[in-house]
């Protein structure tokens, strides 16, 4: 039978895809292969999502650009796999994918029982409420018999039905599983209230038929600080990871853009000037390039500019920087001194 | 329910027009006081119902605008399509290479149909496949003739769906075939382990099965050794299959007379060759037309890699409706891939069709 | 020595060597999975077993047959997703039944409309992925439908919105058990009724109309039960209250996108089961039954349907199973069934393993009962047929 040759050749072709990778550690493993594979959202804009043309854009594709650049010196070493809520982690553990920024949020039982290591905060969020205006609802407490639209299996879901018991008030859950498919049904009335983190809120709102019909109760009910997240097991990946986003938040403290990072290595600041590693020292630690952290500025940008592109008050989405300024601006985007 | 019409009447009743306009209406929509009132009813529906409709997706309708133009407009947005139409059948393929998965679905598609003829069923032909899978591997991959390397993470959209199917029917089908004999085995161990693979497979929705790849499988591997999750939802695609293949190709293999086991026995052929020679050639002829049946299921529920985050071209719609300046056009959207699907799916039937005529009359 | 047949070629040895070797072959994978498993579980510190069930749950499921709330255990969560299943199943399985006969039928039809059109609905339905429908018909009903506060009332009673549609049902009263513990009576008396029936037909020739009676008793005894009753009449009648309608009974956009798309879907199948099924019968068979003299409606109760259901019952299972097994796509559009629920539940506790399992054990005990059933009456069906 020839149909088993072909079949032959099909096993052939797909052992390729079948990959082991290096045992212990993973930066190692990166650098062998020559890019990191990334586990992204695939869905929410603004975040993790492909554009017209199947390129991805968003504030966590930008940092696992970031860390491409300091590992590569080029931005575009990075490969992406699209993951729901539910594969993120076994994806991250099993070892299908070197890093996840797939707006996971950092919680104690995810670092310790599943094995995690999640680094800097790139996005600080908390859970909110969105209802129309026209029900003259002013805050999260009149909710009682609402009918409420979450994404399922998700700690928001698990936090809207805390809050409604704790508040003695009755819930009557919508869940679907797409972003998109539930501000859709939102907007069609389907639900009374749209609860998400408080970014997405935002976002969604702006995508409204009409915006200011909308608004966002001031309650707050949940942190979500969302960090990129590694395996245990490889310190030296993690810090790079680590401070490969603390670099964008670094580079926006020191004033450094993608647009006049040329110009800071003329700089005659001693900390521009570690920190660009004019003087070097720091990409040595690190186990990199001495260039990594200029790399990623001039590539990708400092932590303001990937914010202001992706989800900033120009976008569709139109969010203020809020928790996520830098703590001079009374936000909470703090880096460590890189000395 | 039709009542059988009295095999007189056509004799008795007054000469009536034959042909024409008129007779054609009586005899095909007012035969009867029953059926007139039916197709008056069927016709008022179809005025309440059709004219919308066609106000919606023709008239009112734009075909190739940005979205802020389909804001203002009561009819169908069918820009969404034009405007997206990269990404909905190509997804990630990198742009300025788009011409190869199209020329590789081409090629897929001419050799179905020049595969469709029961007189160029040879050896040949299997050739002809083999050399074009590799184009098409080749074409899809790169890597040789200054094509660039396109990683398979990168197949998305059409060709994805069309690689799922194709390989999903190509390696279910032997691997049913062999369920199928393992079931009708007589050594009981095997029977029992075909068996009970069988029924489990056809007891569980697929979307379990799915789950499974993309949730459980890399559980049970090594530490370290990873699999495609194409791959893992190809393999979980292909084990379903097979299952149901095995069910239908052992129809074929109950149909099959005693006698031809007994002659097959009496000409001293061992079990190999009887199967290889004689019962196989037959039991599948005669199960043709369910396979295909079967193939166009598989064709259809590889929409459901969707559920696990794989690209296929359903997902690849969904990405285009994420998008805000798309949002709200899912109607169009949707019609237009259900017109996609349609398209392959009739084809794929009406042949299955044309088959069972041509086996029919074969006997 | 008189067996000079090496081992390798006796038939029977091989047998065995050859089972042992794939026994060997199924125990080894299996192994070899399961160890690696037991490693990786260890590595990662993921819970193991089915201890997780009795956890309180703390998310809302928006449908529910039973009381439940986010302070229930994970064991009554997944009772809730069964019983969805369950009803979005049979009630799925009894409209597919009821438009699969109707549509088979209309394609038989001289009325050369009906029939063009019903072929265009099998055509056009068999070959759109269910999914696909599934979301199209989701998006219909919760953008084609107005908010609450508008909802369309066609009369008193019935609301359509794009929370679903709501509609009175009679206040609860005692009466209502009563009657239908009076109906299940009647309908067990009217099976012994047939039975009994049947026989003396066979003994005597005497026919016996346990139908007629049977029919007439289910219309009169419940209503005599509820005058009994004194003949309660009040209505629990929905009305608009705070963000939704209390009262009545709510059938929700999500459970009818889902009921509407396995119903059209699986339709168009069981038209062409159906079909196939009446057109099996010889046309020889129906001019026989005429020229004995029959009705035609005793040709179609006599000779027609008892030959054409043994073409259509064991297709029709299929799909029937079919049905239920499709409705797990019901995550896809928010329906709480048993695989939505399940899902969230892997989502919380991480428990991938059990999960899937869970689901698969469900679906097959849904199944395989299904086949015993359908092989018991099929091997009732073959008795019948001598």
């Amino acid at each position: 039978m020839k149909l088993a040759k072909s079949l032959v050749l099909f096993l052939a072709v797909s052992l390729m895809a079948v990959s082991f990778a290096y045992a212990g550690k993973d930066l190692d493993a990166v650098k062998a292969k020559g890019f990191i594979q990334v586990g992204v959202n695939g869905g929410v804009f603004g975040f993790g999502m492909p554009d017209e043309k199947g390129v991805w854009k968003g504030l966590d594709v930008d940092t696992a650009r970031a860390v491409s650049a300091a590992i590569f010196g080029d931005a575009d070493k990075v490969k992406y796999t699209p993951l729901t809520a539910q594969q993120r982690f076994t994806a991250l553990q099993s070892g299908e994918i070197d890093l996840l920024t797939r707006n996971a949020t950092r919680t104690l039982s995810r670092e310790t029982q599943l094995g995690l290591n999640f680094v800097t905060v790139n996005y600080y969020d908390g859970q909110g409420f969105m209802v129309p205006k026209a029900l003259g609802v002013k805050s999260a407490k009149e909710l009682d018999g609402a009918t409420v639209c979450v994404l399922p299996g998700t700690t928001t879901e698990q936090n809207a039905a805390d809050f409604f018991r704790s508040n003695n008030m009755k819930m009557n859950p919508v869940v679907i599983e797409s972003t998109s498919e539930l501000a859709k049904t939102f907007f069609a009335g389907r639900c009374d209230v749209l609860t998400s983190d408080a970014s997405q809120l935002a976002g969604t709102r702006a995508v409204a038929p009409n915006p200011k019909d909308y608004i966002i109760l001031p309650e707050i009910i949940s942190k979500e600080p969302l960090a990129p997240a590694v395996r245990h097991g490889d310190d030296q990946f993690r810090d790079i990871v680590d401070f490969s986003v603390l670099a964008m938040i670094n580079a926006e403290e020191l004033g450094i853009t993608s647009a006049n990072v040329d110009e800071m290595l003329k700089s005659t600041n001693p900390v521009v000037q570690r920190f660009l590693g004019v003087i070097p020292g720091n990409g040595e630690a690190l186990g990199l390039d001495e260039k990594w952290a200029y790399n990623i500025v001039k590539q990708v940008g400092n932590y303001g500019e990937v914010f202001e592109r992706n989800v900033g008050v120009n976008t569709k989405l139109g969010i203020e920087r809020g928790l996520n300024a830098l703590w001079t601006n009374g936000g909470l985007m703090y880096s460590p001194p890189f000395k | 329910m039709s009542t059988p019409t009295q095999p007189t009447r056509e004799y008795l009743a007054a000469p009536v027009h034959k042909d024409g306009a008129v007779a054609w209406l009586r005899k095909n929509l007012f035969s009867s006081w029953f059926n007139s009132v039916l197709t008056v009813l069927t016709m008022l529906a179809l005025l309440y119902t059709i004219p919308p409709l066609i106000k919606w997706a023709f008239i009112d309708s734009v075909w190739n605008t940005s979205a802020e133009v389909c804001r203002d407009i009561d009819g169908a947005c069918w820009s969404i399509i034009p405007r997206n139409i990269k990404f909905i059948l190509l997804g990630f393929f990198p742009e300025g290479q788009e011409w190869r998965p199209i020329l590789a679905m081409i090629l897929l598609l001419g050799l179905v149909i020049y595969s469709k003829e029961r007189h160029r069923w040879k050896k040949a032909l299997l050739w002809y496949w083999l050399v074009g899978l590799i184009v098409m591997g080749t074409l899809m991959y790169g890597g040789v003739f200054g094509m660039p390397v396109v990683e398979t993470g990168q197949w998305s959209g059409l060709p994805l769906t069309m690689m799922l199917s194709f390989f999903g029917m190509v390696c279910a089908y032997p691997l049913g075939v062999v369920l199928a004999l393992g079931r009708r085995s007589k050594m009981p161990a095997i029977r029992t382990l075909c068996v009970v693979y069988i029924e489990m497979i056809r007891g569980v929705p697929l979307i379990s099965l799915l789950f499974m790849s993309s949730i459980m499988f890399p559980l049970f591997l090594p530490d370290g050794m990873t699999i495609d999750k194409v791959l893992r939802a190809q393999v979980a695609i292909i084990l379903f299959t097979a299952a149901y293949i095995a069910e239908v190709v052992r129809g074929g293999l109950q149909a099959m007379p005693k006698g031809q086991y007994e002659a097959a026995d009496s000409l001293g052929l061992n079990y190999r060759q009887t199967m290889r020679l004689i019962i196989l050639p037959q039991a599948l002829k005669i199960v043709i037309p369910p396979t295909v049946g079967i193939l166009l299921s598989a064709f259809k529920d590889t929409s459901l890699v969707v559920i696990i985050a794989l690209y296929d071209v359903l997902k690849t719609t969904k990405v285009t409706l994420q998008n805000p300046n798309w949002t709200g056009y899912s109607t169009e959207a949707y019609i237009f891939l259900a017109v996609l699907y349609f398209i392959f799916c009739y084809a794929m039937s009406s042949y299955s069709r044309r088959l069972e005529r041509e086996l029919h009359t074969g006997h | 020595m008189p067996s000079a047949v090496p081992f390798w070629r006796d038939e029977a040895k091989r047998a065995i060597v050859f089972q042992l070797a794939a026994i060997a072959i199924v125990f080894g994978i299996s192994y070899y999975l399961f160890s690696n498993t037991q490693a990786n579980l260890q590595r990662q510190s993921i819970a193991t077993g089915f201890g997780f069930l009795d956890k309180e749950a703390s998310f809302e499921i928006g449908e529910s047959l039973i009381e439940y709330s986010a302070a229930d255990s994970y064991t009554r969560a997944l009772l809730v997703g069964a019983l969805n299943t369950v009803k979005v199943s049979f009630i799925g399985i009894v409209f597919t039944l009821i438009l699969g006969t109707v549509i088979g039928i209309s394609r038989l039809s001289k009325n050369w409309l009906v029939s063009k059109l019903a072929a265009a609905y099998i055509e056009v339905m068999q070959n759109i992925p269910v999914l696909l429908q599934l979301f199209f018909w989701y998006a219909i009903f919760y953008e084609a439908f107005p908010a609450p506060r508008q909802a369309l009332n066609p009369f008193t009673g019935l609301f359509l919105c794009n929370r679903g549609m709501i509609f009175a049902v009679p206040a609860a009263h005692p009466a209502h058990s009563a009657m239908g513990w009076t109906l299940l009576a009647v309908l067990v008396g009217g099976w012994v009724l047939n039975r009994w029936g049947k026989k003396r037909q066979a003994a005597t020739g005497k026919p016996f109309p346990a139908l007629r009676i049977t029919i007439a008793a289910a219309i009169v005894l419940p209503a005599v039960v509820w005058l009994l009753y004194g003949a309660p009449t009040a209505m629990d009648i929905p009305a608009l209250r705070g963000f939704n309608f209390k009262g009545g009974v709510t059938v929700s956009p999500e459970f009818s996108a889902l009921l509407l798309g396995l119903v059209i879907y699986t339709s168009a199948f069981v038209a062409e089961i159906v079909r196939a099924g009446i057109q099996s019968v010889g046309k020889g068979q129906i001019e026989a039954a005429m020229a004995i003299g029959l009705r035609p409606a005793k040709v179609l109760q006599l000779v027609v349907l008892p030959q054409a259901l043994r073409v259509i019952i064991p297709p029709l299972t299929s799909q029937m199973l079919n049905l239920t097994k499709n409705s797990s796509l019901a995550i896809a559009i928010g329906y709480a069934d048993f695989v939505a629920v399940t899902n969230t539940i892997i989502n919380q506790t991480g428990q991938a393993i059990e999960g899937v399992a869970l689901i698969m054990l469900v679906f097959l005990v849904f199944s395989l009962s299904t086949s015993l059933f359908m092989n018991w009456y099929n091997k009732k069906m073959a008795l019948v047929e001598r």
